[in-house]
Parts: structure tokens; C-alpha cells; sequence
């Protein structure tokens, strides 16, 4: 028997080949469906009234279905965040490029080691080392800015899209 | 007209029509009665295996008997147990016989697991045995995290929503897969209709892979407590009777301390905060997953970063893979290896020491033995279990499972069981 390669070897992987994609042809419609459905895509965005937060106030709002962390943010705070050298942090970014006004600060309320929510929003919750907020899960903390200080977390809380549509409302999404 | 196919050994004419045909009866026999020859020495640790068997038989059939009262939808899926637990005729007994169920599942898996090392059950020639086994207890993990969200209480709720965030650290594509996994940006309808559709599904996945388990055990037999390999019919005994009223008398032991739980102590493994509906606005103040994980959370938190914590994690697991190639000693049974016994008993108070710092808060002196006891987990299967094999001098090995009565004096006579028609 001679190992030269026959016209049969070629008809064999062209088949196997051909049910190989095949079957994955197959299968693929039965991983898709496990993605997001349209109706979980189509994004709504929320509107918040944020009139009647006074300075040093928070509000948590659903977006999503995810909490958005919205804090106006005391002269203190503001000033600390702008104070720590960004080489120091684990995810480098500088207060001002994490907000549109000083005071406003808006990020995603969900714990970016593990998706937890942290806690700082209400009143009596302890706010961590840093000032900002306290995940109990693993203990990541965040300073007034949202940006991961210790702890497992990796990143920086997320910021969502928004805007101000007025000096009172914020749309977000 | 006379007829060369060979007719069944079973005396009843039923019987013997059918196994002719169909030989289950016969299956049966060799797979758990007389004509199945066991090793005469083994010891009630032997009753897991049997035990595990039956807890997912009850599994199986309350899971059925709750899946027709349960609806799987986030508006309706923590009232329909709460339902369950008041008005659904003996609910509340089908759902705690389900909830401490998967408990004791786990006790009796982790003792089983706890016995295969002690015995070096995982060593050639049954190391696919072993393997098997590790990929039992991986299905069952999955299951019970499946499971444990369906009544969408606030550790459901958490619980899938962490254990899902570990595939967000795979680089890349992490992101779209969690997605993937849970049909959204967050754990929600979707996801609790596949959770569900997949906790239906995988405890008949895992039947079928006891029954590859099984096959393979039945190709070289039980280990026993000695460790030793038998070579004469005399060590032998039918599985039928023997250890059928053992693994009986087992079961009914287990089944009276299985009862104290349902009927006195429902809750005691459980998490109140469950009976809390789901609130994807708030996290509990202390989430800690059911006891039976415990170890490998611990794991998980006592890295500070994210990728190599969950790195860690699974790594932990997977370590269990490899674990006849780790271990380079010939011998099995720790009955024989001085110093094996003694860091065996350091494995497992370490491993008791993981399960109960994964559900402290993640503070102060716990962070620290968190990452002593991570350590050790790894240093004993990394570098105790291969060098043990170099510094340690195993005890001499008998000749047979009768030769140490023998030697130690007693009379000639062999034991009754040993002389079985075989
Ligand atoms: C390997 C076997 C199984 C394990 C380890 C397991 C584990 C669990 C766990 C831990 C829960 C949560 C109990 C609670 O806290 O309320 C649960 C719930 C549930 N399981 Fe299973 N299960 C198994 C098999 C099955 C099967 C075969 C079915 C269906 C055919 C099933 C149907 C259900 C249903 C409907 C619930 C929700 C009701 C409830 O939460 O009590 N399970 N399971
Ligand atoms: S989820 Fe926040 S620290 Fe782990």
C-alpha cells in the first residue's frame, strides 16, 4: 500500500469537513438564543428629576435594570478626589474626566469586582476608607470620585451615558 | 426445534424469559448482587458511594413533584415556594426534603471524596474512576447554584449575579459572555427561566455519568481499606448479601439524622436573607454562599485581585484532575504511610478552616488565615503530595487481606464470610 495521498483521502475530509460545518450551522441558533433578546437590547433611558437634592444628598435611580449612583458631590469631597496623585491608583483616572459638573457625580452602581451593590448611597451606611462607597461582598473601596481605592475590584465604578437636560433634570442612557 | 442461544441462570420461568432476552436481571446481579465479588475488609466509609446514590434518587423525584407547583418567572417564583411552603398539600415537607436534601448530598459526597483520598482510592488503576467522580462533583456544584436561585430570594439573587461575574475576568470576550450566560446586563427573567431549564436538566446529566462511574468501578473492583491489590478468591465476598444489608443499615442511619434535619432544623443550613424577596437595587449587608461552596469562596476572596482570585478558584477544583500524578507514592491506603496520615488530617482541618472563614466577613484576622489556608490548600497538593513520595518509608505491605490476622497470632480459621460459593 502506497501513502500517497489518493483522490479518496480528499473526498473523506471534504466530507468530514462539510458536516463539521454543518452541525455547526446547527448548533449556532441554539447558542444565539441564550444572547441578549431584542426587547432586552432596546435600551430605554430614564429621566431624573435632581432638583431637590441638596448638596451632600444621594439618589439611586434603576437603569437597565442596574442602580445608577448620582451624588452632589460637597466642596470637601471634590477637592480630596482632585488631590490624590493618579499615578497612585490602581485604575488611573482623574476626577475631572470622570464628571460633566463638578458637583454631579454619576456612575453605575454596581461593584466592578463582582457586581455587588456597594454601599455609601444612604444615610447611616458606612462609606469605606476613602470616602465614597463600601462594597460588603469583598471589601472593594471606592473614593468620591467612584474610583476603586482597595480591594479586589479592578476598575473604576462605570459612568453610564448622560446628560443634563436642565440645571434639575438628568436623562440618562 | 432446539435453540443454541444460552438461556438465563434464573430459576423463575418470568424471570428467565425476560433475561433471556434482555439480560437486566443478569446486569443486576453483577452489577450489585451475588455474582458481584467485593473485597471482604470494607468499612462503613464504603457506604457513601451507595448513599450519594440514593439522595439523588430524592432529589430527583421532590425536584418533580416541586417543579409541578414552582413557576419560573421573577414576578411569581418567590410566592410560588412561599405557596409551596403554606398551601400545596405537604409542600413544605417536599421543599425541605429538597433544600437539606442538596445538603446532605454534598456531606455525603465530601465524606466519599474524604475516603477515596484517605484509601488512595484515586490511584492507577482507577484514576478515570476519580476522575469521573471530580466531574460528578462539579455537575452537583453547578446544580445546587442552578437550584438555589429558583426561589429568587436576595442570596438567589446575589449569589447568581456574583458566581456569573467570574467569567467577566476572562480577557476579551468576559463581558459579551456574561451576557451571554444571563440573556441581559443583569440576572433577571431570562436568566431565571435558564437556570431553570438547566436544574432540570443536569441532575439527569449526572445520572448518567454515575453509570460511566460505575462501569468503571466495576472494571477492577473496589479498593479497600488496606489499599492492597487482591489476588484470591478467599478475600472475596458476594456483594449480595453482604453489603446490601450494610449499605441498608447505612441508609437507615443516615435517613434518621437526614429526618432530625427536615423536621427539627429545616433552616439551620440555610440563609434567612433568602426568605427576602430579590432586590436588584440592594445587596445584603453579609452575602456568603450555602456552606457546601464555602471552601472555594474563601479561596476566592483571600487573593486581592480579581483574576487570579477566580483564577484560584477554579484552579482549586481543577487540581482534583490531576491528583493521581501529583501523588508518586505506590502505596494507597494512608493505613501504611506514616507521614501521609498526618498531613492527611492537616488537609482536612485546613479544608474545615476554608469552609468557615468563607462565611465570615471579609475583615482583619480573617483575610489572613483566608490566605494561610488558601496556601496550604495548593502546598499540600503542589509540593506535599509529590514529595511525600521521596521522604517517606511506607510500612510493609501484607500479602493478602487475610495475611495480618495471620501474623497477629489468631487462629487459622478463615472467616465465615470468606467461604462463599463463588
Ligand atoms: C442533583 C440534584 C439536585 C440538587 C443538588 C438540587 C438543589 C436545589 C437547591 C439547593 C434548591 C433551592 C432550595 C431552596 O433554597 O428553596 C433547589 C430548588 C428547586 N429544585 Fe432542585 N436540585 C436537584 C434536583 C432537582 C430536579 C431533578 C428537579 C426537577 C425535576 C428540581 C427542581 C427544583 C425546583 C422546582 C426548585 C425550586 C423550588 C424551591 O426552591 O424549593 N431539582 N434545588
Ligand atoms: S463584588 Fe464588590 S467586592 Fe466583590
Amino acid at each position: 500500500m502506497s501513502k500517497k495521498k489518493t483522490r479518496r483521502d480528499f473526498i473523506v475530509i471534504a466530507s468530514y469537513s462539510m458536516g463539521a460545518v454543518g452541525a455547526g450551522a446547527a448548533i449556532w441558533p441554539i447558542i444565539n438564543q441564550m444572547n441578549p433578546a431584542a426587547d432586552t437590547l432596546a435600551m430605554a433611558s430614564t429621566e431624573v428629576n435632581i432638583g431637590a437634592l441638596e448638596i451632600g444628598q444621594a439618589l439611586t435611580v434603576k437603569w437597565r435594570g442596574k442602580p445608577v449612583f448620582i451624588r452632589r458631590r460637597t466642596v470637601d469631597e471634590i477637592t480630596e478626589t482632585r488631590n490624590v496623585a493618579i499615578d497612585s491608583l490602581r485604575d488611573p483616572q482623574s476626577d475631572q474626566d470622570r464628571v460633566q459638573k463638578d458637583e454631579w457625580l454619576i456612575v453605575m452602581g454596581v461593584c466592578t469586582h463582582l457586581g455587588c451593590v456597594p454601599l455609601g448611597q444612604k444615610i447611616g451606611d458606612g462609606k469605606g476608607e476613602y470616602g465614597g462607597w463600601f462594597c460588603p461582598c469583598h471589601g472593594s473601596h471606592y473614593d468620591a470620585s467612584g474610583r476603586i481605592r482597595k480591594g479586589p475590584a479592578p476598575q473604576n465604578l462605570e459612568i453610564p451615558p448622560y446628560s443634563f437636560i436642565s440645571d434639575s433634570v438628568l436623562k440618562i442612557g | 426445534m432446539k435453540s443454541s442461544i444460552p438461556k438465563s441462570q434464573f430459576k423463575n420461568p418470568v424471570i428467565n424469559w425476560i433475561d433471556t432476552r434482555l439480560p437486566i436481571f443478569t446486569a443486576a446481579n453483577e452489577a450489585v448482587g451475588t455474582e458481584h465479588p467485593t473485597p471482604k475488609n470494607l468499612n462503613y466509609w464504603w457506604n457513601f458511594g451507595s448513599l450519594a446514590g440514593v439522595t439523588l434518587v430524592i432529589m430527583i423525584i421532590t425536584g418533580i413533584a416541586l417543579a409541578m407547583n414552582y413557576t419560573a418567572h421573577v414576578d411569581h417564583a418567590f410566592d410560588s415556594v412561599e405557596r409551596i411552603m403554606r398551601d400545596v398539600n405537604g409542600g413544605w415537607l417536599i421543599r425541605y426534603i429538597h433544600m437539606n436534601g442538596a445538603s446532605f448530598f454534598f456531606i455525603v459526597v465530601y465524606i466519599h471524596m474524604a475516603r477515596s483520598l484517605y484509601y488512595g482510592s484515586y490511584k492507577a488503576p482507577r484514576e478515570l474512576l476519580w476522575i469521573l467522580g471530580v466531574v460528578i462533583y462539579l455537575l452537583m456544584m453547578a446544580t445546587a447554584f442552578l437550584g438555589y436561585t429558583l426561589p429568587w430570594g436576595q442570596m438567589s439573587f446575589w449569589g447568581a449575579t456574583v458566581i456569573t461575574n467570574f467569567f467577566s475576568v476572562i480577557p476579551f470576550v468576559g463581558e459579551p459572555i456574561v451576557n451571554w450566560l444571563l440573556g441581559g446586563y443583569t440576572v433577571d427573567n431570562p436568566t431565571l427561566n435558564r437556570f431553570y431549564a438547566l436544574h432540570y436538566l443536569l441532575p439527569f446529566v449526572i445520572a448518567g455519568v454515575i453509570l460511566l462511574h460505575i462501569v468503571a468501578l466495576h472494571r477492577f473492583g473496589s479498593n479497600n481499606p488496606l489499599g492492597i491489590d487482591i489476588n484470591n478468591d478467599k478475600d472475596m465476598i458476594p456483594f449480595h448479601p453482604y453489603y446490601t444489608i450494610k449499605d441498608f443499615f447505612g441508609l437507615a442511619v443516615f435517613l434518621a439524622v437526614f429526618c432530625i434535619f427536615v423536621f427539627f432544623l429545616p433552616n439551620f443550613l440555610g440563609h434567612p436573607d433568602n426568605y427576602v424577596p430579590a432586590d436588584s437595587m440592594s445587596t445584603p449587608a453579609h452575602i456568603v454562599p450555602e456552606w457546601y461552596l464555602s471552601p472555594f469562596y474563601a479561596i476566592l476572596r483571600a487573593v486581592p485581585d480579581k483574576l487570579l482570585g477566580v483564577l484560584a478558584m477554579f484552579g482549586a477544583i481543577g487540581i482534583l484532575f490531576i491528583l493521581p500524578w501529583l501523588d508518586r507514592s505506590p502505596v494507597r491506603s494512608a493505613h501504611f504511610r506514616p507521614l501521609y496520615k498526618i498531613f492527611y488530617i492537616i488537609f482536612i482541618i485546613n479544608m474545615l478552616g476554608l469552609g468557615y472563614l468563607g462565611v465570615q466577613n471579609p475583615e482583619g484576622i480573617y483575610i489572613i488565615l483566608g490566605r494561610v489556608c488558601t496556601a496550604w490548600y495548593f502546598i499540600h497538593f503542589l509540593i506535599v503530595m509529590p514529595l511525600l513520595n521521596i521522604i517517606e518509608t511506607p510500612m510493609a505491605l501484607p500479602k493478602s487481606l487475610s495475611d495480618p490476622i495471620f501474623s497477629s497470632g489468631s487462629s487459622g480459621m478463615a472467616p465465615a464470610a470468606s467461604r462463599s460459593k463463588k
